[in-house]
């Protein structure tokens, strides 16, 4: 029977796998950003999970916020990557610390 | 059984492609392989009985995000091999704090109990999307409010970020417009008969 373990297995598993991700493409800031929605998504399991089996909603209305600003986040996030890429020609992030504030 | 089994299915299908997201050469098919994952996640919420959340998974991620992410990949010209430079150098260092974080979830799991969680999914007295809207606009009005204003900063924002305003477009001068009498713009002329008129 598969019980809250499983699911908290599962989303372990994502979450490391999208902080693996940002450590891997450090120079790629497309794949980072999808690293993040991997990392709330592996959240919004978990939520959801302790949601269901505690039989508590309110896991359910914060997995809605989480995907709120997961998309606010990625909305932002390429708007600026795309700014970033008109006045650079490049997203490597080595070429983010030229601001120097 | 069938629950047993479409489990495994989804928790796999959402795995590998997670593991695909992040190690993939081209960037379009880390996307694709995100969308597959977002999917397989909405199923894997669906066999708890979260219907509304995988609904909005499927329509919020897959249908906004995932796409957004197309489109930006695809619009950029950039060298993406380039970029994948310090992958294997960046590999063993990357494995080895993502091992550390695993286990320290696994002890954390392990260490903390979250109360009297029971071992099936108890029935819900009623569907799923009413229990959740009314609890969205009751307890939880002020904070979905600002879930709302959320997505409106987000939207501006990302409209004047990327908004430019080219020089070589000819556009409406509303105030011009609007300020345009007809006294200055319309001139009454009565030639006689036989002439030409000069304006």
């Amino acid at each position: 029977m598969i019980g809250l373990a499983h699911y908290l297995t599962v989303a372990a598993i994502l979450f490391v796998l999208g902080v693996l991700g940002i450590f891997l493409n450090r120079r790629n800031v497309i794949l980072m950003l999808m690293a993040i929605e991997l990392i709330l998504l592996a959240v919004n399991i978990n939520l959801v999970a302790f949601s269901a089996f505690l039989g508590d909603l309110t896991g359910q209305v914060m997995a809605m916020f989480v995907l709120t600003v997961a998309a606010a986040e990625a909305a932002i996030g390429l708007a600026i990557l795309v700014v970033f890429f008109r006045r650079r020609g490049s997203i490597a992030v080595d070429d983010v610390n030229r601001m120097h504030g | 059984m069938i629950a047993v089994l479409a489990f495994y299915l989804f928790a796999t299908l959402t795995i590998v492609p997670a593991l695909l997201v992040i190690s993939a050469r081209n960037p379009v098919h880390s996307v694709l392989w995100l969308i597959l994952a977002f999917f397989n996640a909405a199923g894997l919420m669906l066999l708890v009985g979260a219907e509304f959340i995988a609904m909005v998974l499927v329509i919020v991620y897959v249908g906004a995000v995932a796409v957004l992410f197309l489109f930006v990949v695809m619009m950029l010209d950039v060298d993406f091999a380039s970029l994948r430079s310090g992958f294997t150098k960046n590999l063993p260092f990357g494995l080895l704090l993502a091992l550390a974080l695993l286990a320290e979830i696994v002890i954390a799991v392990g260490a903390q109990r979250a109360g009297p969680v029971s071992a099936t999914i108890p029935a819900a007295p009623q569907p799923n999307i009413v229990a959740l809207g009314e609890m969205l606009y009751s307890r939880f009005l002020f904070p979905f409010e600002i879930a709302g204003l959320i997505l409106l900063v987000a939207m501006i924002g990302a409209i004047v970020l990327t908004h430019r305003s080219r020089g070589d477009v000819r556009g409406q001068n509303v105030s011009k417009q609007i300020g345009r009498r007809p006294s200055e713009a319309v001139k009454n002329m009565q030639p006689g008969v036989g002439e030409g008129m000069t304006l």
